[in-house]
């Protein structure tokens, strides 16, 4: 399963590394996102401040759904699916491959959007471990779920106009505590009170900005979404 | 196509006894009984929890006949989030486990998404008016007014999922993933829904405990109206199964019995049949839809859905003469 995982994910990061879709179009739409918040929203650097995680991680989710669309419309094509069926691959291990390949993607997209939110909005950081922790693990279930979305509408005329309609909703959960915990962290000086009472599950309190249960949160949501793609994945695969 | 015609002349009651075929998504003597008695019930409760709920129990002291509503928004809203999804949830699961594989699930989990999001809606609707009357505003960033408006959302979805064409199995494969997903997402959204209002704003004006003293008329009126709605839940769930059943049949043996009709025609009209025969698959090889072609016209029906009921007796009138 794990070698068939590495397999596909380098199969997809290959893909993107030749062809750079994600670089040259997921990219530069998730930061005119972060632009054309500061536009609706005006100048006012307050404004902007006390926003910027919520609209960070609302970009994050617009352009995860872009990732996801690319990372199977490359499926789509050449009869690919079932090439990757005929090689014997482990469904779970497509599964895992292809949620790693989108998880790097969206890693590096957040990356440059964090930057940018730090360059455009003037955000600062106060605890680099709430921000890094709540990336990773937000990255980790959004690329789960959006991978088991993005297989089931593979094969559907309609994917384009379903698959945000699907996707958003269920992933809201991430955008909530993805905010607050960003909001723990970065010193926007909103909400840096906002630790749950007495429910910091993940241990020492402040090491994580206190943002922690909402980091809990986060990765209960990803354990979820990664086990039941896991599970599940074969009869997707079989749909298709 | 023989047994097409004598299913549609016995329903046409000409001749009741004729069809050897038993027409789908027919009920045994007994279900449709119980079926009958829940739906009477269902009925009759509703009207009980009407006249009790406007007539018989008296106004409250701080809401006067806005408490009414109580008669109806918890009901509502218990079967939309508890009953409806849950039932869907395991029909999902079980659809998905493949010793429990069968088309009954899938229809079971359709129709309980299906008429669990007009309980859902329902649940908007009533709450929506009670809060612009009690708390002044037609919404609420409340925590379950806004989990209960993001399960709304997440089962129009499946509902559009479910209404793109495809093949039954793959289409029952689809929605049974798709339900799991949104049943394991209700109960994270509801915690991270709960935890975002009490960590955004310690004291809520907007408390979603109203303090309702209940009667004892009023405590049997409200049990009445659970009961009632949980029943009218079931009775709509069976119709809606049974409907559901007849549309997975005519999916099925309408392009049977279209094929067979146009073999049938091409037999009969010879030469000039099958010429008829060889423009048409051009017509589909170029991108025409079905229900375009000339032979299938007798339909009348765009998307081709309701051609099955049609066709045969237009093929009896084309033979005829």
């Amino acid at each position: 399963m794990w070698r068939d995982a590495l397999l596909v994910a380098g199969k997809d990061l290959r893909i993107e590394l030749r062809s750079r879709v994600v670089l040259n179009q997921v990219l530069p739409f998730g930061v005119l996102v972060l632009v054309l918040f500061a536009l609706a929203l005006g100048p006012g650097r307050s404004t902007l401040l006390q926003a910027a995680p919520g609209l960070f991680w609302v970009a994050v989710l617009f352009s995860s759904v872009l990732a996801v669309q690319r990372s199977f419309a490359i499926e789509a094509t050449d009869g690919t699916r079932d090439g990757l069926r005929l090689a014997g691959l482990e469904p779970a291990g497509v599964f895992l491959g292809k949620a790693a390949a989108v998880a790097v993607q969206l890693a590096a997209l957040e990356i440059v959007l964090g930057a940018g939110v730090v360059f455009l909005y003037g955000a600062g950081v106060r605890s680099l471990w709430g921000v890094t922790g709540a990336c990773l693990l937000a990255t980790l279930g959004l690329a789960a779920s959006g991978t088991i979305y993005g297989a089931l509408a593979v094969g559907l005329e309609v994917r384009e106009t379903l698959l945000p309609f699907l996707l958003l909703p269920v992933v809201a959960p991430v955008l909530l505590a993805g905010t607050r915990a960003w909001q723990a962290a970065l010193s926007t000086g909103a909400g840096s009170a906002g630790s749950l009472h007495g429910a910091g599950f993940l241990g020492g309190a402040g090491f994580l900005g206190g943002g922690d249960p909402w980091i809990g949160l986060l990765a209960v949501f990803a354990a979820v979404y990664l086990s039941l793609g896991v599970l599940v994945f074969g009869s997707i695969e079989e749909a298709a | 196509m023989t047994g097409i015609s004598n299913g549609v002349t016995a329903g046409s009651g000409s001749n009741p006894g004729l069809g050897p075929r038993v027409p789908p998504g027919s009920w045994s003597r007994r279900t449709t009984w119980i079926v009958r008695s829940v739906g009477l019930a269902a009925f009759v409760g509703v009207a009980a929890t009407v006249w009790l709920g406007l007539w018989v129990t008296p106004p409250g002291e701080t809401m006067g006949n806005l408490v009414r509503l109580v008669y109806v928004h918890p009901a509502v809203a218990w079967i939309a989030l508890y009953v409806a999804f849950g039932t869907v949830g395991i029909a999902s699961a079980l659809w998905l486990w493949p010793r429990t594989r069968s088309s009954f699930f899938d229809r079971l989990a359709a129709s309980a998404m299906e008429v669990g999001t007009v309980f859902t809606g329902l649940t908007l609707v009533t709450g929506s008016i009670w809060g612009r009357t009690t708390w002044g505003v037609w919404w609420a960033w409340d925590a379950r007014l806004t989990s209960t408006a993001l399960l709304f959302v997440l089962q129009l979805g499946y509902l559009a999922l479910r209404r793109v064409p495809s093949e039954p199995d793959t289409r029952a494969r689809r929605s049974a993933v798709a339900a799991l997903v949104s049943a394991l997402d209700v109960p994270i959204v509801h915690f991270s829904v709960l935890w975002w209002r009490t960590l955004h704003q310690q004291a809520t004006v907007l408390t979603p405990t109203l303090s309702v003293k209940i009667y004892g008329s009023m405590a049997w009126t409200m049990l009445l109206g659970f009961v009632a709605f949980t029943l009218l839940f079931f009775w709509m769930l069976a119709i809606r199964m049974r409907s559901a059943a007849i549309e997975d049949y005519l999916d099925e043996a309408g392009l049977d019995s279209v094929l067979e009709e146009r073999w049938a025609e091409g037999g009969v009209l010879g030469v000039g049949g099958r010429a008829v025969h060889e423009a048409s698959v051009e017509d589909l090889e170029t991108g025409a839809r079905a229900g375009d072609l000339p032979l299938l016209r007798g339909g009348d029906a765009p998307d081709g859905r309701e051609a099955p009921g049609k066709v045969p007796v237009e093929a009896g009138r084309g033979v005829e003469p």
